[in-house]
């Protein structure tokens, strides 16, 4: 087990790191920096910026000199377009909101969709299988993008029972509308894992022995068929995060709110390299570390891996 | 080979009779699914009204019509010559046709669709049947890229390359979103065929081309990619609405498409700012990609259920 997480840790790393790098050529590719203006400034103080931000430098020094900053101060460099904000402060003020609405998002997907798929499983091809199956469908189908705006205008406007937007420092009402619509697709997703997983489960041979054995089916399900049957759900961890991740960039954007998604939305589309590669970065390295995580929770799940490898 | 006899036996008359191959089965299978069969006929519509829609409104997509903006479906609109026109599905703020730029969008949306999976098919296939083929340290060294691409956020890679590169507008934009899309969706692809390239790697009939003296690249084409063209041919029905989705995505972040030229995408973007005075411009091109998508869905899940049936 020791060995299986310390070669799962050796390949996270370089992950990281390939991420980041890429990134970086990516953004350094550009073409056109972000201090082009229509107005074409004096060489001097055109200059004068790029000294400022390092920009005269070869690209291995400025990709070391961001590296270091990162892993030895925390310091994510300046914003390139809000010029009296570092970037570390801009994700700082913004990452609780975003990390609300996703932790939120993925434990209501998580126990829904669990619960949802399970039922479906022990019911198979009865009503309720063929109703959250429906359902599921339907949640895959329809993007967020579309259940946001109608949610917002069927129970924010028409029956005015929630505000259509804003943060409001977290207050609950304010949280319901885009925690369901970034859950919604997860619901599903995780609600098609589980059955799938719960129907192969059912049918194996640990589970006709834990009943022959005369265990009440409770009992059966949950010590032993749950146990195996939500393995993809846990493989599907990191997919899930990264999905949330996405969905958030639309719904922080529909409900106004003051989350990470939205600085690198707008810091994409106004050029602001330090500050998208921030985001990408911490992004990335969330949902390496998630995968991570997955991995080794499956390992300790899944008796067949923890002793094959 | 048909006038060959052996002890009086024709060969030619027993190959007449026609086996049932899996390939036929399959087929029968999936005929029998009546949501996947439904769901072809659906498709099929929507690619002809794609073609032909925009003809059939009396508008040009781009034609603006200051007299009746933001207004509901009508078949009695007021116009600058005093006539009156029709608009089957509303317009939008500028007075647009939202008939015209609904199938304008299905257009660009399916075009992207199938462009873009195509693009995820070559390199997923090539790339998986030749890590799973070649086997050994490539393999290895294959897979790992795979798994580091996997563990990007793809979103924001889509989102980094179009801000980057994607300054031009128009046609080159939408080629740029091509590219780019199916670029990253090749992944699960490559995954499946290596997969698949592994198990059909052992069977009898490799060894014999092998023993037969055949190359690696010709048993590649002609033994195992028709071996797993069933899983391949699931998935690919799955990626196309997977695609659309990834569009619409970026053109409602305002990244896709670029005006007069719109997508589904972008209208749903339009229509969700002004869906409490004029829903119709949500509704409309929403329900067309909702129903694209669910008839992806059921034909891959059809497909799926007739070509793999151990799974039903």
């Amino acid at each position: 087990m020791v060995w299986f997480t310390l070669r799962r840790l050796m390949s996270a790393i370089p992950t990281l790191f390939i991420v980041v790098l890429a990134t970086f050529m990516i953004m350094r590719a550009a073409p056109g920096g972000p201090f082009d203006t229509d107005r074409q400034l004096p060489p001097e103080i055109q200059a004068n910026i790029e000294a400022k931000y390092h920009l005269d430098e070869p690209l291995p020094q400025q990709f070391i000199r961001y590296i270091s900053g990162i892993v030895l101060h925390w310091d994510f460099g300046p914003s390139f377009k809000r010029e009296d904000f570092s970037v570390t402060e801009l994700i700082g003020r913004s990452w609780h909101v975003s990390a609300r609405l996703g932790a939120s998002s993925l434990t209501i997907a998580l126990v829904i969709g669990v619960t949802l798929g399970s039922l479906a499983a022990l019911n198979q091809n009865s009503a309720t299988d063929y109703g959250v199956m429906a359902g599921a469908m339907v949640g895959i189908t329809i993007p967020n993008f579309v259940v946001a705006p109608v949610l917002s205008l069927i129970l924010g406007v028409y029956l005015n029972l929630l505000p259509t937007g804003g943060w409001n420092g977290g207050a609950l009402p304010n949280m319901i509308l885009p925690v369901t619509a970034l859950a919604l697709p997860q619901i599903a997703v995780i609600s098609r894992l589980t059955r799938g997983g719960m129907i192969e489960v059912l049918r194996s041979n640990f589970v006709r022995t834990a009943r022959a054995k005369g265990l009440p089916e409770g009992l059966v399900i949950r010590r032993h068929a749950l146990r195996a049957g939500i393995l993809p759900v846990v493989s599907y961890l990191g997919p899930a995060m990264a999905a949330l991740m996405t969905g958030s960039l639309v719904v922080e954007r529909i409900f106004q709110l003051p989350g990470l998604g939205r600085y690198f939305v707008e810091g994409a589309l106004q050029r602001d390299y330090t500050l998208v590669l921030g985001v990408v970065i911490l992004y990335s390295s969330l949902i390496i570390t998630l995968n991570f995580v997955a991995d080794i929770t499956y390992g300790v799940m899944d008796p067949r891996v923890r002793t094959s490898r | 080979m048909t006038d060959q006899t052996l002890g009086g036996t024709d060969f030619g008359k027993i190959a007449e009779i026609k086996g049932r191959s899996l390939w036929d089965d399959a087929r029968r299978r999936l005929f029998a699914n009546k949501a996947a069969v439904t769901s072809m006929i659906i498709l099929a519509l929507m690619i002809v009204m794609a073609a032909i829609g925009p003809f059939l409104s009396p508008h040009d997509f781009d034609d603006q019509n200051y007299l009746y903006t933001s207004s509901g479906p009508t078949l009695s609109a007021p116009t600058q010559s005093g006539e009156t026109t029709a608009y089957f599905f509303g317009t939008d703020a500028n007075g647009r046709d939202i008939f015209a730029r609904t199938w304008i969008g299905a257009r660009i949306s399916l075009a992207i669709g199938f462009i873009a999976t195509s693009v995820s098919l070559f390199i997923g296939v090539i790339f998986g049947a030749t890590a799973g083929f070649v086997g050994g340290r490539l393999d290895n060294l294959m897979m790992r890229l795979v798994d580091i691409l996997y563990s990007i956020p793809h979103m924001f890679i889509f989102i980094i390359l179009l801000v980057v590169f994607g300054r031009e507008g128009g046609w080159k934009n939408i080629l740029l979103l091509f590219m780019v899309i199916g670029a990253l969706e090749w992944l699960t692809m490559a995954r499946i065929v290596r997969g698949q390239t592994l198990s059909v790697k052992e069977k009898e009939y490799i060894e014999a081309a092998r023993a037969a003296g055949v190359s690696s690249w010709t048993m590649i084409r002609r033994h195992v990619v028709p071996n797993v063209l069933g899983p391949v041919v699931v998935y690919m029905t799955l990626t196309v609405p997977a695609v659309i989705l990834t569009e619409s995505f970026l053109s409602f972040l305002g990244l896709g498409v670029q005006e007069p030229l719109t997508s589904w995408g972008k209208l749903i973007s339009e229509g969700a700012q002004e869906l409490n005075t004029a829903p119709w411009m949500l509704l409309f091109p929403a329900t067309m990609m909702a129903i694209t998508l669910f008839c992806f869905n059921f034909i891959g899940d059809g497909l799926r259920d007739a070509l793999d049936p151990k799974d039903r």
